[in-house]
């Protein structure tokens, strides 16, 4: 069955990004596709490089990217909460004039109309949140 | 339909409302903070009755439940039941 | 992409003190653009991103609720706002902006959006679509 994942919140300050990344795992272990994981509002936060967690804490960001590489998985941050939060790749730098770029390894920036796509094209959408 | 409650039903409506829209064949599934709804002794758990009601394990042994303090009929799910639920239901419904 | 999809977006927050309700408002227009069988549910908080007279010019934010009055330009028409929250909170239809739709086929006949729905009739609308957006 082919899921997508809606995560609404940022790592750390809640739970839904650990939930989201487990229910995924488990899905991905049962032979289910994962047709994408869009990220929202906070959930943007998940794809920044920069975050560092103490050694004895579990890495959210890592998590995600090491996820999208053995099962390449679409990873998708929305522009328009990214562009608040300040979660920037190559386009964005270059678009909006910043000297900088944070996004992590797997993930990439794109529009709502992604999410949309997914609830047309996925069995199952199920949203993560606070 | 399956219906995701995450937060503590002491704090907020938000698993009043959603058995207040399930209907007869809909499952409800507690995670995170939700799972504090399915302790017996609590005033939350008489939202549950007559209502077919699961709770993640992983996320009740976080917080220090045991199963012998769950309300009666209660299902613990580990991730890949919770994988199997989303997978029975035709929609799932996060009363986020 | 020829599936067409009834996809619901539930409106559960209060707008301003959290900026789900604008971010998810957001969703609703760009995925107008998708052609698919789109509708709203306002409940809890959520009746409250529809009240009339809201300004922002003392907090510094953008008052996004007139976007609510173009959703009929977006063929944006159904409308579900829960009575029992809006009783909960000592307001009516009255209280909600009249949001309206022209509809094409009959000679662009304005016609309410908004439908005032009881707890029982929401749940057979959620039970009738295919993909249940929440923020």
């Amino acid at each position: 069955m082919k899921f997508t994942i809606q995560v609404n919140e940022g790592p750390y300050q809640h739970q839904s990004a650990d939930t989201a990344y487990h229910f995924a795992k488990a899905a991905l272990d049962k032979g289910h596709e994962i047709f994408r994981i869009f990220f929202y509002h906070d959930g943007v936060n998940n794809g920044t490089r920069l975050t560092t967690p103490p050694q004895d804490d579990r890495n959210i960001v890592n998590r995600w990217s090491e996820l999208a590489r053995e099962h390449d998985i679409d990873m998708v941050l929305c522009v328009a909460a990214a562009q608040r939060r300040g979660i920037v790749d190559d386009g964005e730098a270059e678009r909006n004039g910043k000297d900088a770029t944070n996004i992590a390894p797997g993930f990439r920036i794109s529009g709502l109309g992604q999410l949309i796509e997914g609830g047309i094209e996925s069995d199952r959408t199920i949203v993560f949140g606070d | 339909m399956l219906h995701l409650v995450n937060k503590s039903p002491y704090d907020g409506s938000n698993l009043n409302t959603a058995t207040s829209i399930m209907k007869s064949g809909d499952t409800l599934l507690l995670i995170e903070d939700g799972v504090y709804g399915a302790v017996k002794a609590g005033k939350a758990a008489s939202l549950l009755e007559g209502h077919t009601v699961s709770v993640l394990g992983p996320d009740l042994a976080a917080r220090g439940i045991t199963k012998d303090k769950l309300a009666d009929g209660i299902n613990v799910v580990d991730y890949a039941g919770f994988v199997d639920m989303v997978e029975a239901n035709d929609k799932v419904q996060s009363w986020l | 992409m020829s599936k067409t999809k009834k996809m619901m977006y539930i409106n559960r927050k209060a707008p301003y003190g959290t900026i789900y309700a604008w971010e998810s408002l957001e969703v609703v227009l760009i995925g107008a653009a998708f052609e698919q069988d789109v509708s709203l549910a306002f409940m809890d908080d959520g009746v409250y991103q529809l009240t009339k007279g809201q300004d922002t010019s003392g907090i510094g934010m953008k008052n996004f609720s007139p976007t609510y009055a173009a959703l009929g330009d977006f063929e944006v028409n159904k409308i579900y706002v829960d009575k029992e929250s809006l009783e909960e909170r000592g307001l009516t239809l009255d209280d909600l902006q009249h949001l309206v739709w022209e509809d094409e086929d009959e000679d662009w006949a304005e016609k309410d959006s908004i439908h005032l729905v009881s707890r029982a009739e929401l749940s057979d609308v959620l039970a009738d679509q295919d993909v249940l957006f929440n923020f």
